[in-house]
């Protein structure tokens, strides 16, 4: 880098160059060192301006030097110098315009230029016009960036200049696009103008929005009844309306001194305190001042003597607003312009919405991918077994508190994660197992008491985990590939996180398909749900089978409970989170079938984005308003999404 | 004699499967009738339309003089226009005493407030000892039901539905699990009951009904097979295909 | 007819005169009134305890009577607690207001007094207006009222409509729960208009008065007593007769009840609201005591306590639920409040605090699955055992 920017010195160096005769960097510098010295944002502009405009090729590198605050001063003379460090600890000065050294000297006789970020900013938006032409293809970027942030009117046309001898396609493209942007903010003429916002039309870009904005962005006046109207006048307002209430229309009127200010609660409080005399006044003992009738008749006993001024009344407000048009008017006077521009942003708008709506699908999905995984242990051991396990909720947060301590002897976290999945689902498999050996199945058929007794197991592993982890919350780190998101455009974007997830519900979605309908393990749960005694007979051990059964869907609990973990804090009470939807997702999907589940979640992570985007800044007003909703669901389909029918339904 | 229940052209499909198919059965008002038929014949599930439990696909079920329609009322309010009902398993409330349950079952107002304000009536007492008696449980009263045997529970379970005073009477097979002594009893009793009311007994037991001496509706596949005296449906060829298989 | 129904439930009465005796026994011994071997604390989580004392007899009569596992009696609880809060705070607060605006040169106009109120009350969740409900705070008789009403309509509604669907066991449970978490989720923020997580506090102070804090615990103990008491009497009551033969039918086979001819569902719905009415009253008198209540109190897990209290008590026994509440809840801020000692076990130090949860968890767990009679169900037996041995 540097030895490129040495090249390129020595090159310019050895070119002769008209200008370069008769004025050189240090008398530019000279010529504004007090602006320089001063160092504020405020005034450093004629400077800078100065230096860019002379047309020296050394300028790029006086910038860049003082935006690094590598320039200095000589105490001696007051020259500039680019400045480096050397090895023995002194400071060795290079002339700008020669490029040769001048000697060496210690920083005693030196003043460094330290340019605040203030300065630096404006530097950098100066120095954007020499960097779009550099060799470097970064510096051209972050030049684009630069404008991006700061789309200069001066820099317009040096942007057109570098676009054809642009190289690289992307940033040819870029730069293409800016001066597009540019020339709707500052092109010569209207036609230029609206033909460049025409070509972006209906664009979905933030940056096109952003620049239409300022186009479009109205101020509020007002103008007496007869006065001629300004320019591009956006709408006319009635007070007392909609857009302008009376009460903003009237100040609006006294803040252009059209009419005389009202007398506030306070004002007139005041003068009455003001007034008081023998505890009295406006003839009113100070006694009886207990209501805002009462406080006015005083006033206006002011008023009368003279003491105060006078109230205006709703008839002065009336008349002060039908004296005079309240008008909201463009910044921008072309009439032209601003409807090309509400057009074309109109139609991005349009195209926004539909965004925004893909965008909420892709959010409700993941969402329902989430209470899918929370529900599908659960779809195993209550739809299937028809046990009900309130505990199922902390099986989750072991899963979840099995993928921390994984994190903390394996730091690898592709390999973490790996490891951690297969041994959650063992570690909750072996709890399910114990749950069910020691608890429920001395319960089977009393399923009010196997809520109650797991209610108590959810309570103690509640508090345990709590005890071994303490109370704060534990993060467990997602993969490095598994940051960032898959951005569509600019309106829809989707973590990858998300997507996996969604494909992990999938993948167990089949999982649960295969081991139930296609294992020997799953023929015989059904068969020993449907008719214990008849599976025994048949040589099946029900107990085995309940066992393992409950295992599988504890254990499936435990690897969801890592894949929560990833995106949300694993505490000791995250399972209580979890518990009530997953069951009503089971519940509501149609206990017993896996289809239904997912019909659950889909719908109740639909509905649940559904409110929040309609009341974006209240996400526990939407699950208020699931839960509300779901008792009312249940009213006209109790048994749920896909109900079984008939005897198979029980009672 | 008049007609008190007329079910005509109903039918019932759980997911596909015809429980019922356009049935058509009709009782007087007080007679006495057994229904028989092989497993998955309907039997229970007529039992389930007739008292609400269970809503028709199609057909019509008018009951009373004034054929009132039964389809879309609730169970409660079927069983307060007179229908009993008596299950396969005795079902009485066992953790509560004999006369308890008959005082539930007697034929009182049954909306919340008047059941919070009941005291029973010495008239109310002197009836539920009266039907203690016939059922052979008089000297039971405060037992608590839970103790009762077997076929008590099922004696328990009629006087409960006599209590009720229906006009008509759905017994679901009575005499299982009873000793013969006991069917005797029961047989005798529903015979008593049939006097004053109509009564439906779904059976298996052909010998029980043998003796209940009644006209037999034979269901099955959900539709009445045959109708008549005992004697003349086991003559019926179909009645005899279906029992013992083709 | 009362004395023949005490006649003929002997241990109703032995309860009023236990209560009775214990009552009287506090009071002696208070700082309020007696000798002060009691602290005003104390006397508090007492008063604290026979509240929820109620709500369990209120807990027994919904589920170990008519067999629903109401997971939501603590909801309604809490919301009789808001109810009263409610007017505690703002009668307060205005007290404190016009007091401060005493001094002003001008006297007060109502309209500047409410703007006060609403700033003091609504000042920590950054609004200043008082929320439409908040209408009737200044008046005792209506919130009074609405401790019972606002309650028993959230019962009767969704039960109405959960009881019309047919919705019964675990289900019923689930869906209770959902509801108790909506409403907690709802009480949460600021836009309830009941003050979110920061909830209605100083409710210790009773506006106007100006006894103090020994005397006036002792006060909400005599009221809590008394609530009990015609609590317990009604619910007894409640139960001995025909209505209470037709809810333990359903509890046990509620088809067969249907059969009966009794509409299942308005009992349900009977039972359901009037318990619900029974928690909000003792809501009222409980949040006084505590002086603050906030959603964390609603928040489910509280629900469930009130279950596993009743459970360990002794379910469809009315003692049962007041002994199992009194001895939990007790035995529960002994071991919470640090005041325990801690043991030391295989040279590990067990400090109670963290430990009692799980004890209780796995306690519960035990009696459900060993004894699920509870505490009760055991007395009667050592009773029972006495008697035969006697005999």
């Amino acid at each position: 880098m540097k030895t490129l920017l040495m090249a390129m010195l020595c090159a310019l160096l050895t070119t002769p160059f008209a200008l370069a005769q008769t004025r050189n960097v240090q008398d530019i510098l000279q010529t504004q060192r007090a602006l320089i010295e001063e160092s504020s944002r405020r005034t450093i502009g004629p400077a800078i301006d100065a230096l860019a405009d002379s047309g020296l090729p050394a300028i790029p590198r006086v910038l860049e030097t003082w935006q690094a605050k590598e320039m200095w001063q000589r105490a001696a003379d007051g020259l500039f110098f680019a400045g480096e460090e050397t090895a023995d600890g002194l400071y060795r000065l290079i002339d700008f315009d020669t490029g040769a050294p001048v000697g060496t000297y210690p920083r005693s006789e030196l003043t460094q230029l330290k340019p605040n970020s203030g300065i630096r900013a404006l530097i950098a938006t100066a120095l954007v016009r020499f960097q779009l032409t550099d060799p470097d293809p970064a510096k051209r970027s972050a030049a684009l960036d630069s404008l991006g942030r700061d789309p200069e009117a001066g820099l317009l046309e040096p942007l057109r200049a570098s676009v054809a001898a642009e190289t690289d396609p992307a940033l040819r493209a870029r730069k293409e696009r800016m001066e597009r942007l540019m020339t709707i903010a500052h092109g010569a003429s209207p036609a230029e103008r609206i033909a460049a916002i025409e070509s972006l039309s209906g664009d979905l870009g933030v940056d096109f929005r952003a620049t239409l904005n300022p186009i479009l962005a109205t101020r509020r006046t007002v103008i007496g009844a007869t006065d001629p109207p300004p320019a591009n006048v956006a709408a006319t307002l009635s007070p007392g309306g909609e857009e302008l209430g009376v009460t903003a229309a009237y100040d609006l009127l006294v803040a252009e001194g059209r009419a005389p200010a009202l007398v506030t609660k306070e004002a007139r409080d005041a003068a009455l305190t003001a007034h008081i005399r023998d505890g009295e006044v406006g003839g009113l003992p100070v006694a009886a001042l207990s209501s805002e009738t009462a406080r006015d008749t005083a006033y206006d006993a002011l008023v009368v003597a003279g003491l105060a001024e006078p109230r205006v009344g709703p008839q002065d407000v009336a008349e002060a607003l039908a004296g005079h048009r309240f008008l909201d008017v463009y910044a921008d006077p072309d009439p032209d312009v601003t409807a090309a521009a509400a057009a074309a942003l109109g139609a991005s708008q349009t195209r926004v919405a539909v965004g925004q709506a893909v965008d909420l699908g892709l959010d409700a999905l993941s969402l329902a991918s989430i209470y899918f995984l929370a529900a599908i242990g659960l779809a195993i051991t209550f739809g299937v077994m028809g046990v009900i396990n309130m505990a199922h909720g902390e099986f989750i947060m072991m899963g979840a508190y099995t993928g921390f301590v994984v994190q903390q002897f394996v730091t690898n976290h592709t390999a973490s994660i790996l490891l951690a999945v297969p041994l959650a689902f063992a570690v909750t498999f072996a709890a399910g197992v114990a749950l069910e050996r020691l608890v429920i199945r001395w319960l089977y058929h009393r399923p009010l008491e196997t809520l109650l007794a797991t209610f108590g197991v959810s309570i103690a592993l509640q508090q345990l985990a709590k005890n071994i982890f303490g109370t704060q919350a534990r993060p467990l780190t997602a993969p490095g590939w598994l940051d960032g998101a898959w951005v569509i455009n600019d309106v829809v974007a989707i973590s990858y996180i998300r997507i996996a997830i969604f494909a992990l519900a999938l993948l167990f979605l089949g999982l649960f398909l295969f081991i139930m309908n296609r294992t020997r393990l799953g023929l015989e749960t059904r068969a020993v749900t449907q008719n214990p005694r008849m599976a025994a007979s048949m040589g099946i051990n029900p107990d085995r089978v309940n066992m393992l059964t409950f295992g599988l869907g504890s254990g499936i609990a435990g690897i969801a409970g890592v894949v929560i973990g990833l995106f949300a804090k694993v505490t000791s009470e995250m399972g209580g989170d979890y518990i009530v939807q997953s069951f009503m997702t089971v519940v509501v999907g149609g206990v017993g079938n896996i289809w239904g589940t997912l019909a659950g979640a889909t719908m109740i992570g639909g509905f649940q984005k559904g409110v929040e985007w309609l009341n974006p800044s209240n996400t526990l007003a939407a699950q208020t308003y699931m839960i509300v909703f779901i008792i009312i669901f249940i009213q006209f389909r109790p048994r749920g999404i896909i109900a079984l029918k008939g005897r198979a339904a029980g009672d | 004699m008049s007609t008190l229940l007329e079910v005509s052209g109903v039918t019932v499909s759980f997911d596909g499967f015809r429980a019922i198919n356009n049935l058509s059965f009709q009782i007087g008002e007080a007679e006495l009738r057994a229904v028989i038929g092989p497993n998955g014949a309907g039997k229970t599930t007529f039992m389930d339309i007739v008292t609400g439990k269970t809503r028709p696909d199609s057909g019509h079920v008018l009951y009373g003089e004034r054929s009132a329609s039964l389809i879309g009322m609730s169970e409660a309010k079927i069983a307060q226009a007179g229908i009993g009902r008596k299950f396969q398993k005795p079902t009485v409330f066992e953790d509560q005493t004999v006369q308890a349950n008959l005082l539930m079952a007697l034929r009182k107002p049954r909306g919340p407030l008047a059941v919070l304000l009941y005291r029973p009536s010495p008239a109310d007492l002197a009836r539920v000892a009266e039907l203690a008696d016939e059922i052979g449980l008089g000297d039971q009263l405060e037992r608590p039901s839970g103790e009762l045997s077997h076929g008590q529970k099922q004696w328990l379970e009629i006087g409960m539905l006599l209590a009720q005073d229906p006009r008509l009477l759905l017994v679901d097979e009575p005499a299982a699990g009873m000793t013969p002594a006991e069917r005797e009893k029961t047989t005798a009793i529903l015979v008593e009951a049939a006097r004053t009311r109509a009564v439906v007994v779904v059976e298996h037991d052909m010998e029980f009904v043998r003796r209940l001496n009644c006209k037999v509706t034979v269901l099955h596949e959900g539709a009445v097979l045959a109708e008549g005296s005992l004697d003349h449906v086991t003559r019926n060829q179909d009645v005899i295909d279906v029992y013992l298989g083709r | 007819m009362h004395r023949s129904f005490i006649a003929r439930h002997p241990s109703v009465l032995v309860f009023l005169a236990l209560l009775a005796l214990f009552t009287l026994a506090v009071t002696v011994l208070s700082e309020g009134f007696g000798v002060g071997v009691i602290s005003t604390s104390f006397v508090k989580t007492l008063g604290k305890t026979l509240c929820l004392c109620l709500v369990a007899v209120a807990m027994d009569l919904i589920w170990g009577y008519a067999g629903i596992l109401s997971l939501g009696h603590f909801a309604f609880f809490g919301l009789g607690g808001y109810m009263i809060g409610m007017w505690l705070m703002f009668e307060r607060t205005r007290h404190i207001v016009e007091g401060a605006l005493a001094d002003a040169a001008l006297p007060p106009t109502p309209e500047e007094i409410e703007a006060a109120i609403g700033n003091q009350v609504f000042g920590v969740v950054g609004s200043s207006d008082l929320p439409l409900i908040w209408s009737f705070a200044d008046s005792l008789a209506i919130q009074l009222a609405l401790v019972v009403l606002v309650p028993g309509l959230l019962a009767l509604v969704f039960g109405w409509l959960a009881f019309r669907a047919r919705v019964t066991g675990v289900y019923l449970s689930i869906l209770t729960q959902a509801m108790t978490l909506g409403l907690a989720l709802y009480l949460f923020q600021n836009a309830s208009g009941l003050r979110g997580n920061n909830g209605l506090s100083g409710l210790q102070n009773l506006p106007g008065v100006t006894a103090p804090q020994s005397e006036v615990s002792l006060w909400f103990f005599w009221a809590s007593a008394l609530a009990l008491a015609l609590g317990y009497l009604l619910s007894a009551w409640l139960v001995s007769g025909k209505f209470g033969s037709v809810i333990r039918g359903i509890r046990d086979n509620e088809a067969r009840v249907r059969f009966l001819g009794y509409s299942v569902e308005h009992y349900k719905l009977a039972i359901f609201t009037l318990t619900a009415c029974i928690a909000g009253i003792a809501g009222a008198l409980y949040y006084p005591q505590a002086g603050i209540i906030n959603p964390a109190e609603i928040a489910p897990i509280a629900s469930i306590y009130l279950a596993v209290w009743v459970a360990i008590g002794g379910r469809g026994r009315l003692y049962g639920a007041v002994i199992g509440t009194a001895f939990v809840s007790l035995l529960s801020s002994w071991f919470t409040g640090g005041q325990a000692p801690d043991l030391t076990v295989a040279g590990y130090r067990v400090a109670w605090v963290d430990w009692w949860l799980v004890l209780l968890g796995l306690s519960f767990v035990a009696v459900t699955l060993y004894a699920p009679r509870g505490i009760a169900g055991g007395l009667e037996r050592l009773a029972g055992r006495r008697k035969d041995t006697a005999s």
